[in-house]
């Protein structure tokens, strides 16, 4: 079959999610033609997440109508190297989104920024608790950016979202209410916290009293009338309840259809083709430099997209795989720790704390994503390392993001999961529950790494990507720290039944239940090509037209949800292409070669 | 649990043909069956005390299952969440006519799931789903080997055993007292016990929840999705009643 070839352009942008909705707006103004290619389908606020359609918890929430069909393509999994790697047939551990938006559609809109440790965490654990204590196999890293060089386009990124909350440290100033930990910020909140449900109420109480700190967690949630940086209007939340998992049909969710996409599409320098699925990033025949890249069309022809700049802005995994069958860049291999592609895949360390309450009634039909309550007294910043013999640490906290009857009605244990004496469990405490829940931190250690799988191909014959990923002591160490303090503060509630879910020492990785989305790493920054795959304006050593944009970069995980810092690197990315990569066209770092 | 590995070894031992001259002999018995036996809602009806007016409509033409299935689903759905005191069972919310929609849809063809070989049926647990069969194949095969099992042991067919009989089986199935080896029958009652679920709790578009009657029972709105004045109401009941994605009300 031959192939098509398109006409030029200037820059084309793989996946149209957060990443490349909010690059195609921040280089718009270089006057560039810009074609974002997107895999899954266009979805729009009307009438992809219209009322009533979207108050359908079976086809959303269950069924998963807005994640990756993986009947095309999906990721393998093992633990170690003496597993065959299997297929992640059926979506469990995590929920990779497609389509206009991404994952950006159905997240729950936490927009946290990292703590400034977090920028720098392998310097930090030296200086302070000496280089002893970091285990050999863990292969933690510095970001090649600082805190205070990230912060303005932190602060950017929330403005674009229109973060509800309070700022804790406004240029150094505390404020009250806000988180005392965190980094400083240099604005304030776009808008204020939004309100809170009985049992976020309950948990402020609990912690208060325990002399803790508690904060409302940044929330990419409108709380009220807002319009952004690019005349994108948002209107407050109404705590519909569908939230996690679903579009917002309100235009109060941060995603990039609220909060960018009408904007992008009037740019006549910009324009977006949908099912249409990237397989390879072209090289000439010095392999520095990207030609464009091929992709499969709506009718499955083989189409050839030349252009000057490429523009990876997937979920981490397609960014990665990218990498891997287009042959850029150094696959790593783990045995003689070589290589730099795929190295350092990170997941999150989560863990709950169930608790029910006869005598309260949480409706827990109302609810938003991130509204939520937590403390960062046992962040990664407040931890002795040393002392409690892990490195990391994480959030504490309670949420309601509203739960329909399929997903929301869990009953104490040793209830009998059928019949009578089920029904009659679940009358008796739908509605009565919530959680204490721990949000940490993941390590990246020398066995965890993406690479291809030697088995197993996609739909078009490509082999899938496979995750070489499990648990180590570290981080089960830093949980069960954690549940101690869940437990805790969830006993400190008063519940009438407490029941613990944390992974322990020595559990595997176990696919099956969710976890959380925030897979990061495989194509990490740093400062030289000796220790990643892109530099700080996430731009590639191998290929210095081709730029690897989103969660890809994180050589660890931080303790927070990770989108806050995509958005940011991803404003850091464009004013590096606009100010520096356009002028001079290489490598716009020269690290150690 | 003794007694029962010791009938299934009995299963095992038998000829081929007396399962296959059984399961002739309950289709048959069915073909020629009243319309209403067929459906296999009288026959359940009979032993319960349902309001007239919250019965199943016993006219539904099965999309997927079979004549045979269909009585096995609705009595195992019966079994799973009966109709009692605290409320609506799967019946009369018409929770079969649920399972046989998604079963003929996307989820019974596993049309989102990755679906290429090769499988490793057998792996641990914790590595997922694993299984070359769609839920329609884990359907067909393990209803038709848990009644094949209770031809050969009690010699009906499962909707013809007593309550305890079936809460019996469906024991087995979960706990892996019963077995089979073309499908891994712990599987098929984990499909069967989730869509069941499922289909009394999703809005009534989907075929079930006949009249949001377990919203209801637990007091959930559905689809109202509005409730800004309500976040900071804290401990109190909410009083309106479910409304469903049709627009509908109770």
């Amino acid at each position: 079959m031959p192939k098509i070839i398109n006409k030029k352009v200037d820059i084309v942008l793989v996946g149209l999610g957060w990443v490349n909705s909010v690059m195609g707006m921040e280089l718009a103004e270089t006057g560039l033609t810009m074609l974002a290619l997107e895999r899954g389908e266009d979805r729009n606020t009307v009438p992809d997440f219209a009322f009533p359609k979207m108050a359908d918890e079976l086809s959303y929430a269950v069924r998963l109508k807005l994640m990756q069909n993986l009947s095309s393509g999906t990721v393998t999994v093992r633990r170690n190297e003496q597993e065959t790697a299997l297929p992640y047939r059926t979506m469990g551990a995590f929920l990779p989104g497609t389509g206009v938006g991404g994952s950006g559609v159905h997240w729950g809109a936490y927009t946290f920024r990292p703590l400034p440790v977090e920028m720098r965490l392998r310097s930090y654990v030296v200086e302070k608790f000496g280089v002893e204590i970091i285990p050999e196999d863990m292969t933690i890293q510095d970001y090649p950016i600082s805190y205070e060089e990230i912060e303005p386009f932190l602060t950017r990124f929330e403005q674009i979202v229109g973060v509800s909350g309070i700022a804790g440290n406004v240029k150094g100033e505390k404020v009250a209410g806000g988180n005392p930990f965190e980094g400083y910020r240099s604005a304030p909140l776009p808008l204020p916290p939004l309100k809170k449900t009985y049992n976020v109420s309950l948990f402020e109480s609990a912690v208060k009293s325990m002399g803790y700190n508690p904060y409302p967690t940044p929330a990419g949630i409108a709380s009220g009338s807002y319009t952004n940086l690019y005349g994108m209007q948002l209107g407050p939340c109404n705590f519909c309840g569908f939230c996690d998992h679903y579009g917002c049909l309100n235009y109060s969710k941060a995603s990039p259809q609220t909060c960018v996409m009408d904007a992008l599409k009037h740019k006549e320098n910009f324009s977006y083709k949908t099912n249409c699925e990237v397989t390879r990033v072209n090289l000439d025949n010095t392999g520095t430099k990207a030609t464009g890249v091929t992709y499969i069309d709506p009718q499955g022809k083989e189409v050839e997209q030349p252009a000057d700049l490429v523009i990876l802005g997937a979920f981490p995994f397609t960014n990665v795989r990218l990498l891997l069958l287009s042959g850029i860049g150094k696959p790593y291999n783990p045995k003689k720790n070589e290589g730099q592609v795929g190295r350092n895949l990170a997941y999150q360390s989560t863990g709950a704390v169930s608790i029910t309450f006869l005598d309260k009634k949480f409706n827990t039909f109302i609810g938003a994503g991130s509204n939520s309550v937590g403390i960062d007294d046992f962040s990664i910043s407040q931890i002795d390392f040393l002392k409690e013999g892990f490195i990391g640490g994480g959030i504490i906290k309670t949420s309601q993001s509203g739960n329909g009857p399929i997903k929301g009605t869990s009953v104490p244990a040793g209830t009998p999961k059928w019949g009578s004496a089920w029904k009659k469990a679940i009358i008796e405490n739908y509605g009565h529950g919530t959680s204490v829940q721990v949000h940490a931190s993941n390590m990246s250690y020398r066995s965890n790494y993406l690479d291809l799988d030697p088995t197993y191909k996609d739909i078009y014959g490509d082999p899938l990507l496979r995750m070489n990923f499990n648990w180590h002591d570290n981080d089960m160490k830093m949980l069960y720290f954690m549940r101690k303090k869940a437990e805790e503060i969830a006993k400190k509630m008063g519940p009438s039944s407490v029941q613990s879910s944390f992974k322990k020492v020595g559990e595997q990785f176990d696919v099956r239940p969710y976890q959380t989305t925030h897979v990061v790493g495989g194509a990490i920054m740093g400062d030289s090509k000796k220790n990643s795959v892109v530099n700080k304006y996430s731009q590639s050593w191998d290929v210095p037209n081709l730029f690897i944009v989103g969660a890809s970069s994180f050589p660890q995980n931080m303790q927070y949800n990770p989108t806050g810092l995509v958005g940011a690197l991803t404003l850091y990315s464009a004013k590096g292409i606009r100010e520096i990569y356009l002028k001079s066209r290489g490598p716009m770092v020269h690290g150690e070669e | 649990m003794q007694q029962c590995y010791k009938q299934r070894s009995v299963r095992l031992n038998m000829p081929n043909n007396f399962l296959k001259d059984r399961r002739r002999f309950i289709l048959n018995s069915v073909m020629a069956a009243p319309a209403i036996a067929m459906f296999g809602l009288g026959d359940v009806y009979a032993k319960s005390e349902t309001p007239q007016d919250s019965k199943p409509r016993d006219d539904y033409q099965p999309l997927f299952f079979g004549k045979e299935e269909w009585l096995f689903i609705n009595s195992a759905c019966d079994t799973l969440i009966p109709h009692d005191d605290n409320g609506p069972g799967a019946l009369e919310t018409q929770v079969p006519v649920f399972i046989d929609r998604q079963l003929f849809g996307d989820f019974g063809h596993a049309a989102t799931w990755y679906m290429k070989g090769p499988f490793q049926p057998d792996a641990a647990p914790d590595r997922g789903y694993q299984l070359s069969l769609t839920p329609q194949q884990v359907y067909r095969l393990g209803i038709r080997e848990t009644n094949d099992w209770c031809v050969a042991n009690y010699q009906k067919s499962f909707q013809e055993l007593s309550d305890e009989e079936k809460k019996f089986i469906l024991e087995g199935l979960e706990e892996r007292r019963i077995t089979s080896t073309l499908v891994p029958l712990d599987t098929f009652f984990s499909f069967l016990l989730q869509n069941t679920k499922e289909g009394y709790f999703a809005d009534p578009v989907h075929g079930g929840n006949k009249n949001m009657q377990s919203w209801v029972m637990i007091g959930y709105p559905g689809a109202r999705a509005s409730y800004l004045e309500w976040v900071e109401k804290h401990n109190v009941h909410y009083p309106l009643t479910p409304t469903s994605l049709n627009g509908k009300t109770v």
